[in-house]
């Protein structure tokens, strides 16, 4: 009965007929290779970038080794007034005794980004136990993208608060020995990192099974115990990550540190000096240097150590992450 | 009893309470800075202010070439990295089965989110510029026409930087559309490319254009990146040419020439101001419009998400 529905010739293969559907299906499977392989090109782009970006600066870079040298990143050389030579740690590439030291740049770096870790951890842990264990299912939908908009504020607009208000209002407060200085620059930055440790301190939370909770509450265990002492352990790992990914973002970060800790290369620990980071000294200093001279591919240099800095505290983060997503899965 | 059991939970009051207050606070210190700025900023707004040139060594007038370099590097950005980003996606998604290399390309993507924004500037310095520009310029004779920085290459160093949020908004977008759905257009003849095009992409549009709102946003609030490709502190004309085909002459933004933007801007004006005082009222005004306008996308960008998520929960 069926047959007589749809004509039949159609269904009939004649000789030239099949040649043709050949030719059809041959067209046809032509072009969806030609679509897929442009499909698998493009996906590789973000891993052609990565490799592309590890080329480019490593291609500058080197030449600051062969024209600078390995030892002159760490101390250089200054003769004193009194003729005696003192090996000093001084980023002075301008000078024409141009020294090239990263330390105190290192120094200055580790000086903003670790403090603004430490109190981000704080706040940002707080708040990612709030949004996943505390708060009302509502306010938590209402909530989240507040989060969301806390890390959407340009860098340069805090940048621009910290530095007329922040500043005075450290200064007021505990009257540092420059008015723009390490700390200013560190609570700046924990702005930024604050949303990045909040949310994933939260998808981490939110991964720990319901069961370990019940079970928790089933033996008597308090709210406050149930987060202390059963999902704040579980999620160590992903917490850990979140904190390490945070701190990379603190090192890498640039404007809020160039506008608001002083730039002054110094070689000290004390948090209340103007300081320098490594990012700040690119973003402050590539505008002026000449293409080709020492003090440019120190600067690409600099690029480098920042970059694989921060690809292994990602790589580590991630593994952790990865690791943290195969556990949790039943 | 009862008495018992609150006194075992004294602790725990007393630290769920803190952490509460700890949220409250992070709360009202987005609220204050909002706060300071708008409070500042309004005095200065107007329609004036948004469209006429800086005026008098950057102290009087408004902020129009940087609205305007703003949204042509970003113009050129999205044309750039979507395409890119969701192509990618496609290919992880649609295409790739599970292997090492798609997770070496899942690693690439998260390592690039975290590349320091300052590298990105280097990157496009160091490839962009002097490597794609120099050789465009040799290759076709312009002389220095591409080899120096200039809106595109800023554009195109940008969208690598947003090219991991669109990869990502995009994949959860192509993530969401159901496995069955795929099945019945295959089943019912369709090629993979005809199944993709037909049925997978345009159920996951809302998802791609909230990937690219917030790609948008990103790009807009960057400076470190752009600090060294081709960004002005001032232009008396805008990067625009006339694009002539015989008599008719359209102007059109020219990819070529150096450009104003509104995130360096704040950064020229607050840190090189030849006088402070006097430039303060205007830095806040263009703050608060760079704010406004991150705040407003990604405002959209979150309500579509949301609508977006209702819309195949109910599905």
């Amino acid at each position: 009965m069926t047959e007589n529905i749809l004509p039949r010739h159609q269904f009939e293969v004649s000789p030239e007929n099949s040649h043709y559907s050949k030719k059809i299906v041959r067209s046809a499977r032509i072009k969806e290779t030609l679509i897929k392989s442009y499909f698998a090109a493009a996906g590789t782009a973000a891993l052609i970038f990565i490799i592309l970006i590890f080329i480019f600066l490593f291609k500058e870079g080197i030449n600051a080794f062969n024209n600078i040298g390995l030892s002159d990143f760490i101390y250089g050389t200054r003769t004193m007034e009194d003729g005696t030579v003192k090996t000093v740690y001084e980023w002075y590439p301008t000078s024409e005794n141009a020294r090239y030291s990263l330390l105190p740049l290192l120094l200055g770096t580790l000086l903003t980004a670790i403090p603004a870790t430490l109190i981000s951890t704080v706040l940002g842990v707080a708040a990612g136990i709030y949004l996943s264990e505390i708060a009302h299912p509502k306010a938590k939908e209402f909530l989240k993208p507040v989060l969301e908009l806390f890390a959407a504020i340009p860098t340069v607009v805090l940048g621009f608060i910290m530095l007329v208000i922040g500043a005075t209002f450290f200064q007021d407060l505990l009257h540092p020995a420059n008015r723009l200085n390490a700390f200013v620059a560190s609570v700046g930055l924990t702005l930024v990192i604050i949303p990045v440790i909040a949310s994933l301190t939260e998808d981490a939370l939110r991964s720990i099974p319901m069961d370990l909770r019940n079970a928790a509450y089933g033996l008597g265990a308090t709210k406050w115990q149930t987060i202390s002492k059963v999902i704040l352990p579980a999620a160590f790992s992903g917490v850990s990550a979140s904190i390490i990914l945070g701190f990379g973002r603190a090192i890498g970060e640039t404007m809020i540190v160039l506008m608001a800790s002083g730039n002054a290369a110094n070689f000290t620990m004390e948090i209340f000096r103007s300081a320098r980071t490594m990012t700040a000294t690119i973003a402050a200093e590539m505008g002026e240097v000449s293409q080709g001279s020492d003090h440019y591919y120190a600067l690409f240099f600099i690029g480098v150590v920042l970059f694989v800095i921060t690809f292994f505290l990602n790589l580590i983060a991630e593994m952790i992450i990865s690791k943290m997503r195969k556990k949790n899965t039943f | 009893m009862e008495l018992g059991k609150k006194h075992k939970d004294i602790n725990g009051f007393i630290f769920i309470n803190l952490v509460r207050l700890m949220f409250a606070f992070l709360v009202g210190l987005l609220l204050l800075i909002i706060g300071i700025i708008a409070v500042n900023g309004y005095p200065v707004m107007s329609l004036d202010f948004l469209i006429s040139s800086p005026a008098n060594n950057m102290t009087e007038g408004g902020i129009g070439p940087a609205i305007f370099g703003t949204i042509a590097v970003t113009f050129f950005m999205v044309l750039l990295a979507v395409p890119l980003g969701v192509s990618a996606a496609i290919f992880l998604s649609e295409y790739a089965k599970e292997s090492i290399y798609t997770k070496i390309i899942r690693t690439s993507i998260n390592n690039l989110a975290g590349v320091p924004s300052i590298v990105f500037g280097l990157f496009g310095l160091g490839f962009f510029v002097l490597f794609i520009g120099k050789n465009l310029d040799e290759v076709l004779q312009t002389g220095l026409l591409f080899g120096q920085p200039a809106l595109l290459w800023a554009a195109a160093t940008l969208a690598v930087l947003v090219l991991p949020i669109v990869i990502v908004s995009t994949l959860e977008a192509l993530n969401s559309v159901p496995k069955s759905h795929r099945d019945a257009a295959i089943g019912l003849g369709a090629t993979k490319w005809q199944t993709i095009r037909d049925i997978v992409f345009p159920q996951a549009k809302p998802g791609i254009l909230t990937g690219t709102i917030l790609a948008i946003s990103r790009g807009v609030g960057e400076t470190a990146p752009i600090l060294f490709l081709g960004c002005a502190f001032f232009l008396p004309n805008l990067p625009v040419a006339d694009l002539c085909i015989g008599d008719y002459c359209i102007p059109m933004i020219n990819p070529t020439e150096q450009f104003m933007y509104l995130a360096y801007h704040i950064f020229i004006l607050s840190t090189q101001s030849a006088n402070p005082t006097k430039t303060l009222p205007l830095q806040y005004g263009s703050t608060l419009v760079l704010i406004l306008l991150t705040i407003l996308l990604n405002i959209t960008a979150i309500i579509f998400r949301y609508r977006f998520r209702k819309a195949l929960g109910r599905n």
